[in-house]
């Protein structure tokens, strides 16, 4: 298949929405109806086209060939297929996205993958605040799939989590699987304070010491089996490079968070 | 300019009139229906159509302190339900709680007309008349909270039944209100004060030796001889707990012959013992409504699916906190009363949701006197107002309410009647009383609303009939008259006009107001002087 190549042009200060560029509402249209897709630049609505080359028909498979770190949605509520930006993303990318696969290869602003259901969703540089988090007043942040971030990763990483899996290469924000109802969250870095406040089930794996709550309980030293599971997972499913210290190593587990329900767990890998 | 429209060929469900369906013209001329037009008036075809009045809802809540922190308190509520600015129109947001100007919009577009806020704090009273201010199309109005005014209950205590219906009228014309609303009387000050709610119609309120039975006569009494257009609308004691059919009937009984309005009966119609599972008390409970012409109800049916739980009733509100864990918003309204608000859920897979869905139908299907049983969800306490024509089909069609009684957690409808059928079947006719005719003559605005007969605002929804399916009927009317002015079209909201505020205006002593001052003065964190509503801040009135 040939894929849909969007060239960004000349893009506005005022960050564009658009929602419009995801494989499904792409797939079946012309390059003319492509461009003709409607976004929007502040209160007004225009056509793709006038800020995006667009180049092959409309397909499942779609690159944009430059930096769009001013444009807000891309990929957002995706299904299906394959996009990849070769440069940075504004603002909820692959936000409520339920399947196929986003690669950003630049940094992506903040909501990436927030409130996300299934797919993949690789970010090769660094997440803004709120990757695969809840929107403010929604009872669930990440519900499914994987988001995979190679640089750091900002504030409330996972904010809210119900399930899935996150990967960070870099370090994480404070705040990271706040309010956690369960899910994985993998930080290879370090983290920010407060971790995991408020988790109330799911685990936490860093491979760096943490500064914990003291809301958080030291249980046990042990080689949890799910873990080297998980990390495989990561490593040949997805590519996502691991060392094998962690994957057969020993974590220190400490439970909580006790001021929520304290069923969830925050596992510390130990050289010793 | 004189503005005339002729409605021609429609069949009229206007049973203030008792006409059930004959097919007539509508002649409408400044806004009012009158007796007939010149010949050469505009026409509206409405051949096929079915008209009725436009609806009115008596018990809703959509403007005021409480509505606003619902708002403030759910973005997700709104944000998947965007009401796009479209010509005239103005831009807001839906849910269980939409913005002022999409809650207009979204009654008229189900042919409603005239809708009333149900419990407005006295303090919140200028916060909800900015708030009506942009609530357009429908005609509106509120009801001021008393059941825990403790200047009142004070007065009550003192055995000065006089004074505390001089305050009452007072109070009314302060807040430019339409009725005297009592919601959990005495309990919620006892809730504010220790934490206990008051059980029993009899059980002092604590420092004040008055008693919920004490409040409610007083208050109907103040009601009918303030002469108010509504009588006192009373939101009983331990709404929602087990057992509290008996609460509810006591209190039918305290009002001592008087006229009172029983409002959300469905939330009020548990046997069973408090902290134990509830059960059906509908049909004990209906048949003192229907053998009592002084009481009036609404039904405050749940619909499944998303709700707002927002009430004056602060324990009410901390009890479904605690039980779903749900984010909570508390206050206490200085003197006058308390809140609470949390987002909800009912679901047809769960049993006590379902015995409470039950237990509505049972009210609407066993009712005899429809005047006196007005169609309501408690908006947006049982569900939105948008549920209503799903409402309507369950009542008007069996086969579909059937069909929907297969659907739901049997065992919730164990020991009501639905378990064993009603067969019962609403006509248009009676819909066109519960949800037209009925609340315009108990809110006593039978001279202008609720009918289409001369004198009558020309307040009128128009549907194409569609027996096989009531929902979609009542969902899309074809067309909708505010005060003659055409708002819906073809299905689609038009234009925007503003309807006017409903207010009482009782007299009463005015020596009451020097030891009202002195009381504002030792007490309150407002001047009295800054209290009452001016007029330039009620929109039309």
């Amino acid at each position: 298949m040939t894929a849909t190549v969007l060239t960004p042009l000349d893009l506005p200060r005022v960050p564009l929405e658009a929602e419009a560029i995801a494989p499904e509402r792409l797939a079946g249209r012309s390059e003319r109806e492509v461009a003709l897709l409607p976004v929007q630049i502040g209160n007004a609505t225009a056509q793709l086209g006038e800020f995006f080359r667009v180049r092959g028909a409309g397909s499942d498979e779609i690159r944009i060939d430059g930096d769009v770190s001013r444009v807000k949605g891309i990929g957002a509520g995706m299904t299906r297929g394959r996009l990849v930006v070769e440069g940075g993303v504004g603002m909820h990318a692959g936000a409520r996205m339920r399947g196929g696969e986003l690669v950003v290869m630049g940094d992506a602003g903040a909501w990436a993958g927030a409130e996300m259901v299934g797919g993949v969703l690789r970010i090769g540089g660094s997440a803004g605040d709120h990757a695969g988090a809840a929107y403010p007043g929604s009872r669930r942040g990440m519900t499914g799939g994987a988001l995979l971030v190679g640089g750091n990763a900002g504030r409330e990483l996972g904010g809210v989590m119900r399930r899935g899996l996150i990967a960070v290469r870099g370090s994480a924000g404070d705040y990271s699987g706040f309010n956690m109802i369960a899910g994985s969250i993998v930080l290879c870095g370090g983290a920010g304070r407060r971790t995991a406040a408020g988790m109330k089930r799911g685990s936490l794996v860093a491979f760096r010491s943490l500064e914990l709550l003291p809301t958080f309980r030291y249980a046990c030293t042990y080689r949890p089996e799910f873990l080297a599971l998980l990390l495989r997972t990561l490593r040949d499913l997805f590519g996502f490079a691991i060392d094998a210290r962690y994957v057969s190593g020993l974590y220190r587990r400490y439970s909580g968070d006790f001021a929520e329900l304290g069923r969830g767990e925050i596992l510390i890998w130990t050289s010793d | 300019m004189t503005v005339r429209l002729r409605i021609a060929g429609a069949r009229m469900y206007d049973p203030l009139r008792g006409v059930d369906g004959d097919v007539r013209d509508l002649c409408i001329e400044d806004g009012r229906i009158v007796e007939r037009l010149p010949g050469d008036a505009p026409t509206l075809d409405a051949r096929g159509l079915v008209a009725m009045p436009g609806g009115v809802d008596m018990h809703s809540h959509i403007a005021g302190p409480k509505v606003n922190l619902a708002r403030k308190l759910q973005p997700e509520d709104h944000r998947d339900d965007p009401q796009p600015r479209t010509g005239a129109l103005r831009s807001g947001t839906g849910g269980t709680v939409p913005s002022t100007w999409t809650t207009g919009y979204r009654y008229a577009g189900l042919g409603y007309t005239t809708v009333m806020e149900a419990a407005v704090p006295p303090s919140g009273a200028r916060s909800a008349h900015a708030e009506l201010r942009e609530t357009p199309i429908v005609d509106k109005g509120f009801y001021v909270l008393m059941g825990n005014n403790e200047y009142l209950m004070r007065a009550i205590a003192r055995g000065e039944a006089g004074s505390a219906r001089d305050f009452a009228g007072w109070l009314i014309c302060a807040a430019k209100a339409y009725a005297i609303k009592i919601v959990n009387p005495g309990g919620v000050a006892a809730w504010k004060s220790r934490r206990a709610d008051v059980r029993g119609l009899d059980d002092p309120v604590d420092g004040l030796g008055v008693t919920p039975r004490q409040i409610v006569r007083t208050l109907a009494a103040a009601a009918e001889e303030l002469a108010l257009p509504h009588p006192v609308h009373i939101h009983c004691n331990n709404l929602g707990i087990a057992g509290n059919a008996a609460t509810t009937l006591e209190t039918m009984r305290a009002v001592e012959g008087r006229r009172a309005h029983f409002t959300h009966l469905q939330f009020h119609s548990y046997g069973g013992e408090p902290g134990g599972r509830p059960s059906s008390k509908a049909a004990e409970v209906m048949e003192y409504v229907n053998s009592h012409p002084n009481i009036s109800v609404d039904v405050g049916q749940v619909m499944f699916g998303p709700a707002t739980a927002m009430t004056a009733d602060g324990p009410v509100g901390h009890l479904l906190h605690q039980l779903t864990g749900r984010k909570w918003v508390n206050v206490d309204v200085e003197l006058e009363t308390g809140c609470g608000i949390v987002p909800y859920e009912y679901k047809d897979r769960r049993t006590i949701h379902v015995l409470q869905w039950a237990i509505g139908l049972e009210i609407f299907l066993t009712a005899r006197d429809l005047w006196r049983v007005v169609l309501s969800t408690d908006h947006p306490n049982g569900g939105s107002f948008l549920s209503y024509p799903r409402l309507m089909r369950l009542l008007m069609d069996r086969a579909f309410r059937d069909e929907e009684i297969k659907k739901v957690k049997a065992n919730g409808l164990e020991g009501t009647s639905l378990k064993d059928g009603l067969d019962r079947e609403y006509s248009l006719y009676e819909i066109a009383i519960i949800t037209r005719a009925a609340p315009a003559r108990l809110l006593g605005l039978q001279a202008r609303k609720g009918h289409l007969g001369p004198g009558a605002d020309a307040d009128v929804a128009l549907y194409e009939d569609n027996p096989a399916d009531r929902e979609a009927m009542f969902r899309a009317p074809r067309y909708v008259l505010k005060g003659g002015r055409l708002v819906v079209e073809e299905g689609q909201l038009r234009s925007q006009v503003f309807g006017r505020t409903l207010r009482a205006a009782p007299s009463y002593d005015r020596a009451i107001e020097h030891d009202v001052r002195a009381f504002f003065d030792r007490y309150g964190t407002i001047q009295f002087d800054n209290f009452a509503i001016a007029d330039d801040e009620v929109d039309r009135p």
